[in-house]
């Protein structure tokens, strides 16, 4: 499919501009004034500012890789020249504000985000302050080109924490306080908000420094036949990281704790809907239907106020777990015939229909209606009483272990092969003496198992349930995280919790812009990086197969020239 | 007594009258084909036989037991096994995935792994690409992992259908060749085909089939003498 190229400054200033309609669009949606305030480096240099000169970087970057190669001069004017094309577009839009008012269709169109865009200067001068800026980041995308891949992925890392430590200022000095004289240190890195411009230079030196040095060992390790060191060391790893997880929470506190919980449990249900989506290939959109089901079975059972029972918490899981695994198969014996996009509306619905009933008035004295349960026991050990986000952490955590033990043990087994078997042919897997209807149902009933118990401790945390929190949301987010951290792959569940989920609680700018960040970055994962983060063997093996002649993911071949 | 015996079947789609009251019997050891034009309810009959469509009249019978009652998955536990039109692996597996996938059946692990290094003398080729992505086979490789991963399954009778299509004339060749081989080793073969000069060459007898019915029925010297074979299948006047 070779077309005659376009002149290279043409790709430029195309790009350019698209560059400055993400830019434009990221302004007006209110990413930059909302993160105005927002100092990465103490009184010079903000989060807005990254949000709209991150673009003209990325954007001039992608000039460059795309017409390359060319000589050295005009690598860099090409990236300046896509830059100031970013920066015109912006400039545009600062222009245009001065004599319209935009704010009647963009409220976020503010005096503010003018200000943010011209440095705070007067109009000419800043409207020229502006085009330069784009016009040497440009250029400085061209210089990062021309540097060794080494070096620019040290500097990458380094900008990287140096934003992200001045971002999580907030964060990491309420957690600090913990840790007495440490504390103090760490406190005296920070300004009010973001880091002071010392500790800036001094954290960017440091994790270069660290990431060359990384990079340099790594290159003479490939470059040595390895030694037989491998089984103490992985013990070792295996050891540290479990003691670092059981010591989270007193060493974070109780807000970290919190995130860490809510992570958990999106990761008790997200490695129950890899086994359905993942391994069996059944698209289930109505996942959150079987949290509904355990939270409120727990609730059911062990709240006093119903007047129905008043189990223990322990007494009660057995019970939770049944109903689950009784409920995915009610759902998967009238959808057995189904495949792809009819499922999933089907499953949609069965998530909708359980939320309303929850809802529901008929079934009020049962469920609760809209006020749900409270009151709903806690697990107990011994005396011991799981109460706080820190100790519910370490249920979560031993959750997690026993599921994820179960899903890698049932990857490799028969069942897994017969999963696999079905989501790539159901006919053929017939033909393979592969009984569909049990293993359908078994995917569907250990999916739903592995979500219940999530149900379970969320309702023990809150001590209440309610419909509301039974959102269709719930589902896209498990669904999103499996996507983003590799479908089928158990690592990736882990992964793409952590993405999804910790990020926006940490940023709580960000929790905003959401549903924003889940779309943008599922478009560049699909569009980079289809297999995900942390993806499995074998769709690795299929995507990135250099003899795939099928020719059927053009775009994937295209976007990977550097193997990023 | 044959060891397959298709008895008067009748096979629907929908109001389609597919199959009318077609009978076929396959010998232990032999090789039986079935001929005939696009539409004539060759591939219906083999869905028929392993079940996975059901014949609302008439039955099919292995070693005199009605397989009528049995589901598709349980029809491969009895002994037949299929290797479908358009060969059908699993494209995302590596070759030796899809060889596991097709002992699904058998649980001696010493039996399947004998089977596997008879498969793997069969097709050579199939070794050297033992751990590719079968989705990346060229045709004829891709024709062989699909017979293979039948016979892993250790079939008494293997059911072909079409296995020539869609490649190049060495390598039907190359196919027909194995066929001979597989059937030398053992194993019954009914098959299916629309190149009724290279399907009578390797068989011992021939159907002739026609909008739903058997018309022919000889040995295949015999057919290759009849004047409506050598005019409709064989291209001579």
């Amino acid at each position: 499919m070779q077309t005659q190229t376009p002149s290279p400054w043409k790709q430029a200033t195309r790009y350019g501009l698209i560059g400055g309609a993400v830019a434009i669009l990221m302004s007006l949606v209110g990413m930059v004034a909302t993160f105005g305030q927002r100092y990465i480096v103490s009184g010079i240099f903000t989060m807005g500012q990254v949000m709209f000169l991150t673009p003209i970087l990325i954007f001039a970057y992608m000039t460059i890789r795309r017409t390359a190669p060319q000589p050295i001069n005009k690598v860099i004017l090409l990236g300046a020249l896509s830059g100031l094309s970013t920066s015109g577009v912006m400039a545009a839009l600062v222009l245009t504000g001065q004599f319209l008012n935009l704010r009647a269709m963009f409220p976020n169109a503010s005096p503010e985000l003018y200000g943010i865009l011209t440095f705070n200067q007067e109009s000419a001068l800043g409207l020229l302050l502006l085009l330069g800026t784009g016009l040497v980041i440009g250029g400085i995308a061209g210089g990062i080109y021309l540097l060794s891949p080494r070096m620019r992925s040290t500097l990458l890392q380094a900008t990287t924490w140096v934003v992200l430590v001045g971002l999580l200022r907030d964060l990491i000095v309420t957690v600090s306080y913990r840790w007495g004289f440490l504390g103090n240190a760490v406190k005296a890195l920070f300004a009010i908000s973001g880091l002071t411009p010392l500790s800036a230079v001094i954290l960017f030196i440091l994790v270069g420094a660290v990431q060359y040095w990384r990079l340099e060992r790594k290159q003479s390790a490939a470059s040595r036949p390895t030694t037989n060191q491998k089984p103490y060391t992985r013990w070792l790893k295996l050891g540290g990281s479990a003691l670092i997880l059981i010591l989270l929470p007193p060493v974070l506190g109780i807000f970290f704790s919190e995130i860490l919980d809510n992570v958990g449990m999106y990761i008790l249900m997200g490695l129950g809907l890899n086994i359905v989506v993942g391994f069996a290939g059944l698209l289930d959109l109505g996942y959150v239907a079987f949290f509904a089901i355990g939270a409120y079975t727990m609730g059911v059972l062990t709240s006093p106020e119903l007047g129905f029972f008043s189990l223990t918490y322990w007494e009660a899981l057995p019970f939770a777990m049944l109903a689950c695994v009784l409920a995915g198969i009610f759902l998967g014996l009238p959808v057995l015939k189904m495949r792809g996009d009819y499922l999933a509306i089907v499953t949609l619905g069965f998530g909708e229909i359980v939320r309303l009933l929850a809802l529901s008035d008929w079934l009020r004295p049962w469920l609760g209606g809209t006020q749900g349960i409270q009151r709903i026991a806690q697990p107990r050990i011994g005396d011991f009483l799981l109460n706080t986000q820190q100790e519910l952490y370490y249920l979560f955590l031993i959750g997690i272990g026993i599921v994820a033990f179960i899903a890698w043990r049932l990857k490799d087994s028969r069942i897994g092969r017969a999963w696999m078997a079905l989501r790539e042919d159901e006919d053929v897997a017939m033909a393979m003496g592969i009984n569909h209807v049990s293993t359908k149902l078994m995917a569907f009933a250990v999916g739903a198992l592995f979500s219940g118990v999530a149900g379970t401790i969320f309702a023990a945390k809150l001590t209440s349930v309610y419909p509301h929190s039974m959102n269709f949301l719930v589902s896209i987010n498990v669904l999103c995280l499996i996507i983003i951290g590799g479908m089928g792959s158990i690592p990736g569940v882990f992964v793409g919790s952590l993405v999804l989920i910790a990020s926006p609680d940490l940023l709580r700018e960000f929790a905003e812009f959401r549903y924003l960040a889940y779309g943008a970055l599922l478009v560049a994962m699909m569009l980079t990086k289809p297999e995900g983060l942390w993806p499995e063997a074998r769709r690795k093996l299929e995507l990135h197969e250099d003899e795939f002649d099928s020719g059927q993911e053009p775009l994937m071949a295209m976007g990977n020239p550097d193997g990023r | 007594m044959a060891m397959l015996e298709v008895e008067n079947i009748h096979s629907y789609y929908g109001n389609i009258h597919a199959l009318k009251g077609v009978s076929l019997t396959v010998d232990e050891g032999e090789i039986v084909t079935l001929i005939g034009a696009n539409g004539a309810g060759k591939s219906t009959t083999l869905r028929t036989i392993t079940g996975i469509l059901k014949p609302r009249d008439g039955r099919v019978q292995l070693d005199g037991e009605d397989l009528s009652h049995y589901k598709p998955h349980e029809i491969v536990y009895k002994g037949i096994a299929m290797v479908p039109e358009g060969r059908h692996v699993f494209a995302r597996l590596t070759v030796s995935e899809n060889l596991d996938m097709g002992a699904y059946s058998r649980n001696s692990k010493q039996e399947i792994a004998d089977d596997l290094e008879r498969m793997f003398t069969l097709f050579p080729r199939l070794k050297e690409r033992r751990s590719q992505v079968a989705g990346t086979l060229s045709g004829g490789e891709q024709q062989m992992l699909s017979t293979a991963r039948a016979l892993m399954a250790h079939p008494r009778i293997l059911l072909m259908d079409e296995p020539s299509m869609g490649l190049a004339p060495v390598l039907v060749e190359a196919i027909f060749d194995t066929i001979k081989q597989i059937n030398k080793e053992g194993t019954t073969i009914l098959l299916v085909e629309q190149n009724a000069l290279m399907a009578l060459s390797v068989a011992n007898r021939g159907y002739v089939l026609q909008t739903g019915e058997i018309v022919l029925n000889d040995t295949v010297d015999k057919l290759k003498k009849d004047p409506t074979v050598q005019k409709a299948y064989l291209g001579m006047e």
